[in-house]
């Protein structure tokens, strides 16, 4: 087979399969701009007729999205200050410093990772009720900044590929544990902090139960439980629904393709300073 | 070595004194990981290990009642034993999500312009939150309007009910989780782009064609991360819950009221907080158990560099 050929049967593969993947995205878009009548059309019309743009504000009139776009911002921000500020001294400690029990602790840590979160739900739950936080952020943030194991093994992991005679040359120069960590190790590491934070950001973003079990004042909805009481009330409104859906999505897809740059970003600065 | 005892003694307290102080800024260090390992999760495991013995309704303090919980909830043949086993069947969707999400990355390994673009393309609907994407496909998935059943029309399918249907709605799910597939379709193609050259090059030159590039090569060389997968998919299944939650609320006939979801239920609908506890400690010892099954057979089918066979 011809290199040009192999190169059309790929290129129609992926685009047969593109379309798959893509069609419920437009199928989103397309209905949340279709008029009442038109979503029910019995069969699939692709382009609406007429345009209906002002579903969008209806829409976000029907649910306070600007109050849970809010609440949802200030637990994601909360969420991604406490993983970046309490990942980086235990990713330290398990990558750069030599200490008993620190492979001990760290397998301890990964098993944590595997434990099914249902196992400490309950008694979690019951802990921030006694201290009376539920109907509070509390419960969702404070957690996140003793650490999540997650964070921590993939910070160790880019700490790892740091070259040791940077912190020996530092050592030498009088520098204590602290100082390297923060003059010389969190500088270099700034893409994977950038990571753990879009991670956390997004983790947050997209949390349902979190938020399902510990807030049940309706002001304090996120986006994400917002949306599933939309759905609760007005649930043969496909087309609000849909452009609710759609909004919900946009602000990750848009943060996706920023921060897609900023890691090859990070990449090529990583290779030059090699 | 041969000489006193007395300067050894010396240096080894001073060694001891070092490590020790070593141990401490350790410590130290990961002391925010650890207090909250403490409170959120070895605090928790036992708490919950406690309560599953006990009758805790949240008003009144927990009653001691042995082992019933777990006795109650085995002999349950409404609502546990079907979560569990209607739980048990979306482990279908492992095998399936991994031959499609191997199956994307290897077309998408592939030298072609504009590789990049469907790289997004494939990746973006795992980005969608999952609200989002539980109500995009209940509207997918509407019997009569919407883009599932238009789709098999114009191919003189007839479509069922999908969400609506008991005997439908597990697939209709799996169907909407398989759109995520670029999640683990990412990490196969950072794996496959590890496999050494030269390697295809040796198997080249012993005259093996693509299938048995990738049967012989590719399949062995990221099977560590196949292995990953696998436990990562049986944790996940296990912890089914959001999706079900919005689209079903566990019906239609209790056909979506999957293991996390009757946990959900028991713990904060029902308040019965010792019956909840009890299932998540089974879901527990059930994960480690499909886990170490999962571990046991990787010595038999994952490839580790530089292990010693």
């Amino acid at each position: 087979m011809s290199k040009r050929a192999s190169q059309i049967i790929g290129h129609t593969v992926l685009i047969l399969l593109g379309i798959v993947f893509f069609a419920p995205f437009l199928f989103m878009v397309s209905t949340s701009l279709k008029g009442d009548q038109q979503i029910f059309s019995s069969t699939i019309q692709w382009i609406p007729h007429p345009i209906v743009w002002s579903n969008y504000p209806k829409a976000l009139a029907y649910f306070p999205f600007w109050r849970y776009l809010g609440n949802t911002l200030i637990i994601c921000i909360g969420n991604v200050i406490g993983t970046v500020f309490s990942a980086a001294l235990p990713a330290y400690a398990f990558s750069r410093l030599k200490w008993k029990g620190r492979d001990f602790l760290f397998i301890t840590m990964i098993a944590t990772i595997m434990l099914p979160s249902q196992v400490t739900l309950m008694p979690v739950f019951l802990l921030f009720r006694s201290l009376g936080w539920t109907g509070t952020f509390l419960p969702l943030i404070v957690p996140s900044f003793f650490g999540s194991a997650f964070s921590i093994f993939l910070l160790r992991q880019f700490f790892l590929g740091i070259p040791q005679e940077l912190s020996d040359a530092a050592r030498i120069d009088g520098c204590n544990e602290w100082g390297i960590l923060w003059r010389i190790i969190l500088p270099l590491a700034k893409p994977a902090l950038a990571t753990i934070a879009l991670f956390s950001f997004m983790g947050t973003w997209t949390d349902f139960q979190g938020p399902l079990i510990y807030l049940h004042d309706e002001k304090l909805y996120t986006l994400a439980i917002g949306l599933n009481s939309f759905l609760g009330r007005h649930g043969g409104e496909w087309n609000l629904l849909m452009a609710a859906s759609t909004v919900v999505t946009v602000p990750l897809v848009v943060i996706f393709f920023f921060a897609q740059r900023t890691f090859v970003q990070g990449i090529a600065l990583t290779g030059r300073a090699n | 070595m041969i000489a006193t005892n007395e300067p050894n003694a010396a240096a080894l307290s001073r060694m001891r004194r070092s490590e020790r102080r070593a141990m401490l800024m350790g410590l130290l260090f990961v002391s925010p990981w650890l207090i909250g390992f403490l409170i959120f999760t070895l605090y928790p495991v036992f708490a919950s290990a406690y309560l599953s013995f006990t009758d805790y309704r949240v008003l009144a303090p927990p009653k001691w009642v042995g082992f019933s919980n777990y006795t109650d909830l085995i002999g349950d043949h409404d609502y546990f034993l079907p979560s569990l086993f209607d739980t048990i069947f979306m482990f279908l969707e492992l095998p399936i999500a991994l031959t499609i999400g191997l199956a994307l990355a290897l077309l998408l390994d592939q030298k072609l312009r504009g590789i990049a673009f469907y790289r997004t393309l494939f990746y973006l609907p795992s980005i969608v939150p999952v609200v989002s994407s539980a109500v995009l496909w209940m509207w997918v998935l509407n019997p009569e309007h919407g883009l599932m059943n238009a789709a098999l029309h114009s191919l003189h399918i007839p479509g069922p009910a999908w969400l609506a249907s008991p005997a439908w709605s597990k697939p209709a799910m799996i169907m909407m989780d398989l759109w995520g597939v670029g999640g683990g379709m990412v990490i196969y193609l950072a794996a496959l782009q590890g496999v050494p050259t030269p390697l295809y090059e040796a198997a080249a030159l012993d005259g093996a064609n693509g299938w048995q590039k990738i049967w012989h090569v590719t399949i062995p060389q990221i099977s560590p991360v196949i292995f990953f997968n696998m436990i990562m998919g049986v944790i996940g299944t296990f912890q089914y819950f959001t999706q079900t939650f919005i689209m079903t609320n566990g019906g239609p006939d209790n056909s979506t009221l999957f293991y996390a979801m009757y946990l959900y239920q028991n713990a904060f609908q029902y308040f019965r907080m010792g019956t909840a506890c009890a299932m998540a400690w089974m879901l527990f010892i059930i994960t480690l158990i499909a886990t170490l099954v999962v571990f046991k057979s990787s010595a038999r089918w994952v490839y580790y560099e530089g292990e010693a066979r």
